[in-house]
């Protein structure tokens, strides 16, 4: 692989327990790249997604981002670092307007980065402009309880992206969703990644997975099986295994 | 209006009321009870920092408003400072103890924070039980001055006192509600996962939120033992401190600052009529039986009320 590295983890390893739910995993993300990682219920996507975003803690490995090693560093640097992700269940900030719910990152990631002061009206035009961005423009002013959970996934995706990140992890961002809904997100995500954005999809949603993805990752039982072109990838034996059965 | 407008006339209408009561009346009484009513907004106020902005939930007032209130009786007998430093004096001893309180529970939340914090105040309470510097659990008198540094009356001196920490009180929780640090504390109180990947500093602003809501009602438990002058512990860790700055918020609301403001003042004067025209024997029973009307009929208490009047009017 040519390419620039952003992110770059070796032996990534995670238990809970006596339960091993992460072993040994390599994974590098190339600039710009569009990264699938699928695998079965409970094989350890968000778990990984967890530790690499810091919202867990692994026990063993590496994990450098953009050429800097981020073990041990809190979840809230890592976003001001440039690392966003959206969690699989949206966890919106529910009191608070669509457009505060993005006003936050705004406040503390670009403006906590060095040379990026942003003043009260150009934050509220960047909000307004991640909200259009989204289709969400009009409803600004509203809760997030008054959200359809597509539009839940669309603010969940929004926040993440306030933060202005140059890699972005979307766990399931599509679960749920109806066909016609899931071609929205993939836009969305589409869009974000023409923007410059390196994106690392996790998702179930095959037919999503593979129109996304430039290359794919799978992990079964904490352990990854394949790591390839998606035609190669879900062609490989151990993966029809995991998910067809024998 | 801005923060430093809001502070400037907050002061203004402040220094007015104060001006306009010193004037107006005359019976000694009614500083005494209103007193008991700024100390009120101050504790809930501060209570609101923590529990309403931050979410999460302090029984433990009581320890903090003792912890003032103690600090003052030492530096009586060490020291002779004016009551205004001993004020400060016990609102840097409460924020330390806010700050420790904040370090050792950073990982409970919900109902075992609540816990936690009940327990610190058993823990204090024992600790001034046991020092015999400060009374132990006979208690201490404190001989107030005989003249107030300023004219009039010690208690309108109280009074004047606490009116302007609640004046202080009230105009920072107003500032830290449409400021960026405000927006962050809101963000733990929804989702502290989702706050900290949003580049939200959770924990700095956990430990900034418990020691200043601390420093706050160790202020105000500063002059208690010049305004009771006689101090114990019972009294001065009594639970309705705890459970009045809970329900006051809660019963005015606990979004904005009006809300604890309103919640104090509402019940403080109701208190302070039941206890002269019935019996102090029913205060509690009035916070509560209030606490569950509010429960049922106004969740988010008036100001939650007021707000969804007016949003349903604008639909």
């Amino acid at each position: 692989m040519t390419a620039q590295l952003i992110l770059e983890a070796s032996g990534v390893g995670k238990r809970f327990g006596g339960f091993v739910a992460l072993e040994n995993i390599d994974l590098t993300v190339a600039t710009g790249e569009r990264l699938g990682l699928i695998g079965p219920n409970g094989s350890g996507k968000s778990t990984l997604v967890n530790c690499l975003s810091g919202t867990l803690h692994h026990d063993s490995g590496n994990i450098v981002f953009d050429g800097r090693p981020i073990d041990g560093v809190p979840a809230y640097q890592r976003t001001r670092l440039g690392l966003a992700r959206s969690f699989q269940l949206p966890k919106p900030f529910r009191s608070l307007s669509l457009i505060d719910n993005l006003r936050i990152p705004l406040l503390y990631t670009v403006n906590a980065r060095h040379g990026a002061h942003l003043a009260g009206a150009a934050i509220q035009e960047r909000c307004r402009g991640l909200l259009a961005d989204v289709g969400l423009a009009d409803k600004a002013l509203h809760l997030p309880r008054d959200l359809t959970q597509v539009e839940m996934r669309k603010l969940e995706l929004a926040r993440a992206v306030a933060s202005a990140p140059r890699l972005l992890f979307a766990d399931e961002a599509m679960a749920g969703l109806s066909p016609s809904e899931v071609e929205e997100i993939l836009a969305v995500l589409f869009r974000l990644n023409e923007q410059g954005i390196t994106i690392v999809l996790i998702e179930h949603i095959m037919r999503a997975v593979m129109s996304f993805s430039t290359r794919l990752v799978v992990l079964v039982a904490g352990q990854k099986i394949a790591d390839g072109s998606p035609q190669e990838a879900i062609r490989n034996p151990e993966v029809e295994r995991a998910y067809l059965g024998e | 209006m801005g923060s430093t407008k809001f502070w400037i006339v907050s002061f203004i209408v402040a220094v007015g009321f104060l001006v306009l009561t010193r004037w107006l009346i005359g019976n000694e009484y009614y500083f005494f009870a209103a007193y008991q009513v700024l100390q009120f907004i101050v504790l809930a106020t501060a209570w609101n920092i923590l529990g309403g902005y931050t979410g999460y939930t302090n029984f433990g007032t009581g320890a903090f408003f003792a912890v003032g209130a103690y600090t003052a009786v030492v530096l009586h007998k060490t020291t002779s400072l004016p009551l205004p430093v001993m004020m400060l004096a016990g609102g840097v001893m409460s924020g330390i103890v806010g700050f420790g309180m904040g370090y050792l529970t950073l990982r409970l939340k919900g109902v075992f924070f609540a816990i936690a914090t009940l327990a610190l105040a058993i823990v204090a309470q024992t600790l001034i039980v046991n020092w015999d510097f400060v009374g132990g659990s006979r208690g201490i008198y404190v001989i107030r001055p005989q003249y107030a540094p300023i004219s009039g009356s010690y208690i309108q001196y109280l009074y004047s006192l606490m009116l302007a920490l609640t004046w202080i009180s009230v105009a920072i929780a107003r500032s830290i509600e449409r400021s960026t640090l405000g927006l962050g504390f809101n963000a733990i109180r929804d989702d502290e996962q989702a706050a900290e990947a949003a580049g939200v500093p959770t924990l700095r602003l956990k430990l900034i939120s418990t020691t200043l809501s601390g420093a706050l009602m160790g202020m105000s438990g500063a002059p208690l033992p010049y305004y009771v002058t006689y101090l114990d512990p019972a009294s001065s860790f009594n639970l309705s401190y705890a459970v009045n700055s809970v329900a006051m918020p809660l019963i005015g609301g606990m979004t904005s600052w009006v809300g604890p403001v309103i919640g104090a003042i509402l019940l403080g004067t109701i208190q302070q009529l039941a206890t002269v025209t019935i019996s102090s024997a029913l205060n509690l029973l009035i916070v509560g039986v209030l606490l569950i009307v509010f429960v049922v009929i106004a969740p988010n208490g008036i100001v939650g009320l007021v707000q969804s009047r007016r949003r349903a009017r604008r639909r």
